[in-house]
């Protein structure tokens, strides 16, 4: 369970985020849409810890985060973000394999060898193994790197802590073809008891198909929060990003938007 | 694949280890005076117990010559692996180890001690004019780091630190420039030497002091290796996956600082070590930075040893500043690498 009670984030004087109390289960695909400068980012960035809140608090299984060790952290949380670049030669595996950091010493085991190698084959880059990462595509790099998140979370069996998976727009770079099949294998992650996900969309009618809750912000407030079909109605739509919807019916979630 | 990489290093590092000693071999052997193999084992015999006292020529072997060889592959490994640390630290591969002021500083201590020293009365003995120059490193060190300091939050931006060690080398490269305009002859010509690299004032006690630094600092560097290989792929990330990203930014900057501004300090300012030998080592190795730091400090060693060589055999038997020689292969080896294609930054 990830909890925030009364977070505020203020940059220079402007809150990027003010007084935003929520919840998020775990079992479900939690995403956050809003429109731009809504606060979307800082708030993915403030539950995983990456900035810290001025006022309120961030909890994990009902603990203070912000007492958690580094090291504690990197075991049970990991962030997919928009885009990752490296300016040296790294190969895809070695870039894999920077998720099981947290977990091993100076040098990986073989348990880490094991991981790094069936993550890689999960999400279709085992071909990439000793690619420059430099030189691949950006949907390619983006599977490098989910795999990379995945092997940081991943572990045998069943612990008592929760995971918890942040992604910040990790569809920018994908083509519609791997948009919906990366969904699909955050959504199958998401379905894990253990494992609390949270991530952000842009895209409405992906957001809708594929999350279980949404939230909904606009300028660092949540403006709604709930199934996608209660959140996402025509006058919150008009006035949160001043667009004129219309409902089609069709698809696995049961509408789809056009906007004008 | 990644076995073939690891062991690709591992023999690598294996090579560099035994060209450093061939190295090493040579440039204890040739120079002004030669010395053959039966002269360097007489030399070094006399040093044993109940010998006789050494003579003139095993003398000049024992105090010069030899401190000379391994205070130059102490500071070629310097050089080296603080160029790795720093390229790591930056994110970027065209970082030099005295770009965030430290040898430019420690240069403008040492002209000052230069032009200021005779009016104060103070000798230039066997540690005021080091100490001078690490007094300098560290003073300009700490004044890039006080001016890239954010206002709000206190942490240095990287690209802050690039920028303001740039501007800060330049005021410093201005004012020696100044200073050995308005000095007289003994002392232009000290700041002149000394400001392109020389080590012609090699002896025990600078390679005393250059060993505890670069062997510390190399320890503690190989340390931080795995928390480095995590931030090439961005500070945030890096954090993600538990890494301390200030402290591990002050940890690596400490380290270059003390490393680069002794080694600087008994040698004067040697250039495009620090550039261009993490640089190659990327190219055959890859990025892992344990066999970068590693790697850099042997290959550093070994190039410096070779230039040092260089600049004590081309205009025998007067000898050349060795930034002169380091500066004029390092800069078509570094602007050869760029144009490689296969080198995308």
């Amino acid at each position: 369970m990830l909890e925030a009670s009364d977070i505020t984030f203020r940059v220079g004087g402007r809150a990027l985020i003010s007084d935003v109390s929520i919840k998020f289960a775990p079992g479900r695909l939690h995403l956050v849409v809003g429109p731009n400068g809504a606060g979307k980012s800082t708030l993915v960035k403030l539950l995983a810890r990456l900035l810290r809140p001025q006022s309120g608090r961030v909890e994990y299984d009902g603990a203070d985060v912000s007492r958690a060790s580094e090291a504690d952290l990197a075991r049970r949380r990991a962030v997919l973000s928009q885009a990752v670049e490296i300016a040296f030669p790294l190969t895809a595996r070695e870039v894999v394999m920077m998720g099981r950091h947290p977990h091993f010493g100076s040098r990986p085991g073989p348990a880490d060898e094991t991981v790094a190698d069936e993550m890689m084959e999960h999400f279709d880059v085992a071909q990439f193994a000793g690619r420059d990462y430099r030189t691949l595509s950006g949907g390619e790099r983006q599977r490098v790197n989910f795999a990379r998140v995945m092997a940081q979370l991943w572990r045998a069996g069943r612990g008592p802590a929760c995971r918890y998976l942040f992604l910040d727009e990790p569809l920018t770079f994908l083509d519609i073809r791997h948009q919906i099949a990366f969904m699909k294998k955050v959504r199958a992650f998401a379905d894990e008891s253990d494992v609390v996900t949270v991530g952000v969309l842009h895209d409405l009618n992906l957001a809708a198909r594929f999350a279980d809750r949404l939230v909904l912000l606009d300028r660092g407030r949540v403006a709604a929060e709930g199934t996608p079909a209660e959140v996402l109605t025509a006058a919150r739509i008009r006035e949160v990003f001043g667009v004129e919807p219309t409902f089609l019916p069709a698809g696995p979630s049961g509408f789809h938007l056009v906007f004008d | 694949m990644t076995k073939q990489l690891a062991s690709r290093r591992a023999v690598l590092l294996l090579a560099l280890t035994f060209a450093a000693l061939v190295v090493l071999a040579a440039s204890v052997r040739y120079g002004a005076v030669e010395f053959s193999a039966t002269d360097i084992g007489r030399a070094l015999s006399s040093l044993l117990p109940g010998r006789p006292e050494p003579t003139l020529d095993q003398r000049i072997f024992l105090e010069l010559r030899l401190p000379r060889a391994v205070l130059c592959l102490l500071v070629g490994a310097s050089l080296g692996a603080g160029g790795a640390l720093m390229q790591a630290l930056f994110r970027n591969p065209i970082v030099e180890p005295g770009l965030v002021g430290t040898s430019s500083g420690a240069a403008f201590g040492s002209a000052l001690f230069f032009v200021l020293g005779p009016a104060l009365r103070l000798e230039p003995g066997l540690w005021t004019l080091p100490v001078a120059a690490c007094l300098g490193g560290v003073a300009s060190t700490c004044l890039v780091f006080l001016l890239a300091r954010s206002r709000e939050d206190g942490r240095a931006p990287i690209v802050m630190l690039l920028l303001t060690g740039l501007a800060v080398n330049a005021l410093f490269m201005s004012a020696i420039g100044f200073l050995s305009y308005v000095a007289r002859d003994p002392q232009a010509r000290s700041i002149t030497f000394w400001s392109l690299g020389t080590l012609s004032g090699a002896n025990w006690r600078a390679v005393e002091a250059v060993a505890v630094s670069t062997i510390g600092g190399t320890l503690v560097a190989l340390r931080c290796a795995k928390q480095l290989d995590a931030l090439m792929i961005g500070e945030e990330e890096a954090t993600y996956l538990g890494v301390n990203v200030n402290r591990l930014k002050w940890v690596v900057l400490s380290v270059n600082v003390v490393v680069v501004a002794v080694a600087t300090a008994f040698t004067g300012v040697i250039s495009f070590v620090g550039l261009v030998v993490p640089h190659i080592l990327r190219m055959t190795g890859g990025a892992d930075n344990r066999f970068l730091i590693l790697g850099s400090a042997l290959a550093g060693a070994t190039l410096l040893s070779l230039a040092d060589l260089v600049a004590r055999l081309a205009l025998r038997p007067a000898e050349l500043p060795i930034g002169i020689v380091t500066s004029a292969v390092g800069v078509p080896v570094f602007l050869l690498l760029l144009r490689r294609r296969r080198y995308v930054f």
